[in-house]
């Protein structure tokens, strides 16, 4: 949206790109091509049900329970269907685990393919050029704008969804959190921990919340 | 198609300029909602597949694609799907204005929902995989200057990885792209960084991408 950063005591002319969506909609449903309540019905199930705390669960439930994790590694599309999270965009998925020596980190750079089942729609910039274009070429130096540093003995391994294989990845559980629910555990985790641009967070980073 | 949709390793796009993610919104105006959903109930109708809109996305002129946002770039796929479909002629499409029903039956919300709860398009194929490389065999991406649509990187093009797994036999998205149907096993390559950026490559650093069987040769 065009934005000229002065105070607006009127109301913002709607930009063009605004206009030509609107004129696209008003068309379709004219032609009968598109029920207006399915679109509402797709912006909320995008904007409010699905997103990161689907995701969160799978990671916590992996950390806390040996038996899942095994069956996440055997057969992710069971394991992560049994707490119901199936559908578009994680329709085949592999869960990448991070280790003492091991970093895993998801890109698409040819488009902006993302495991929307467990994650939500793609963050801005998971879509943009920058990160398109240098998450296979300077992962570290990527990270490094998130603030995430790794030792250089720890192997970066970057997954390019270039088919239909989506990734998630399994953050290291974070240390000073034995004894931990699953429940506790999902307020360490991020959205962008299971995409690898970051860590887990650490018990510190949510003392004040908890 | 060679075009900048395929962003593997270019340079001078600048730092990555991420929102914090407990700031960010899902959508970040109204009319990206809009956007979207038109977008996705226009695929329900059938006409085309994954593929397809992709190629319709990536076919643009390189400067509109870069010049676009995202949901712009949709809109501009979605705008010539549907008239290449002949689900709105270009008529319509230039005016704004309908010129009769397209006789189809619109998605309704719950058909909409049970979609997207379901699987979208087949992905794969049961047949018998018959892979022609095995987990440790090291390929060769062929080199092609392929005109339609295809998902394998120019980055990878012509350098050796090794096989890392298979993902079984998937549809292919070079001829499905033509809404011809295919399946060629689909593996996990492995490439050291400094395989594809030479002396610019990190020593520690892997990058897997999923590439098809006829993308492959071996090395």
């Amino acid at each position: 949206m065009p934005h000229d950063g002065h105070d607006h005591d009127h109301t913002e002319p709607p930009s063009d790109i605004a206009l030509r969506v609107k004129s696209l909609e008003s068309l379709l449903i004219d032609k009968g091509l598109i029920d207006p309540a399915a679109v509402d019905a797709m912006i909320d199930r995008y904007e409010h049900q699905v997103g990161p705390q689907n995701g969160k669960k799978v990671v916590a439930r992996a950390w806390t329970d040996p038996a899942y994790l095994q069956w996440l590694r055997d057969d992710p599309v069971a394991a992560i269907g049994d707490f119901g999270f199936n559908g578009r965009r994680g329709e085949k998925i592999v869960a990448v685990e991070n280790g003492p020596k091991v970093h895993n980190l998801v890109v698409c750079t040819l488009c902006s393919c993302y495991p929307w089942n467990v994650l939500g729609l793609p963050p801005v910039w998971y879509k943009s050029a920058p990160y398109r274009s240098r998450a296979v070429s300077d992962p570290r130096g990527v990270m490094a704008e998130f603030g995430t540093t790794l030792a250089d003995d720890v192997e970066v391994r970057v997954w390019d969804s270039t088919a239909e294989m989506r990734y998630l990845v399994l953050p290291e559980r974070p240390a000073g959190t034995d004894g931990w629910s699953a429940e506790q555990l999902e307020k360490l985790i991020t959205r962008n921990s299971m995409i690898g641009v970051e860590k887990a967070k650490s018990p510190a980073d949510v003392k004040d919340d908890a | 198609m060679d075009n900048v949709h395929d962003m593997g390793g270019m340079q001078a796009f600048g730092p990555v300029n991420a929102e914090p993610e407990d700031k960010e919104p899902v959508f970040h105006a109204d009319w990206e909602r809009h956007a979207f959903a038109v977008t996705m109930l226009s695929g329900f109708l059938g006409k085309w597949n994954i593929d397809m809109s992709r190629h319709a996305r990536e076919s643009q002129n390189p400067i509109n694609y870069l010049r676009n946002t995202y949901y712009e770039n949709w809109l501009a796929g979605t705008q010539t799907l549907l008239v290449d479909a002949g689900l709105v002629s270009p008529k319509e499409m230039a005016s704004g204005k309908a010129e009769g029903s397209a006789g189809i039956k619109a998605p309704d919300a719950q058909t909409a929902l049970d979609s997207v709860r379901g699987a979208g398009g087949p992905i794969d194929a049961s047949a018998p995989v018959n892979a022609a490389f095995a987990v440790g065999d090291r390929v060769r991406v062929r080199t092609f200057h392929p005109e339609g649509h295809t998902r394998a990187p120019r980055y990878v093009r012509g350098r050796v990885g090794v096989i890392d797994r298979c993902h079984g036999r998937h549809i292919f998205p070079d001829t499905h792209s033509n809404a011809h149907v295919e399946d060629h096993p689909l593996y996990s390559v492995r490439f050291d960084a400094t395989e594809l950026w030479g002396p610019q490559g990190d020593a520690s650093s892997v990058v897997y991408a999923d590439l098809w069987e006829p993308y492959l040769e071996r090395a």
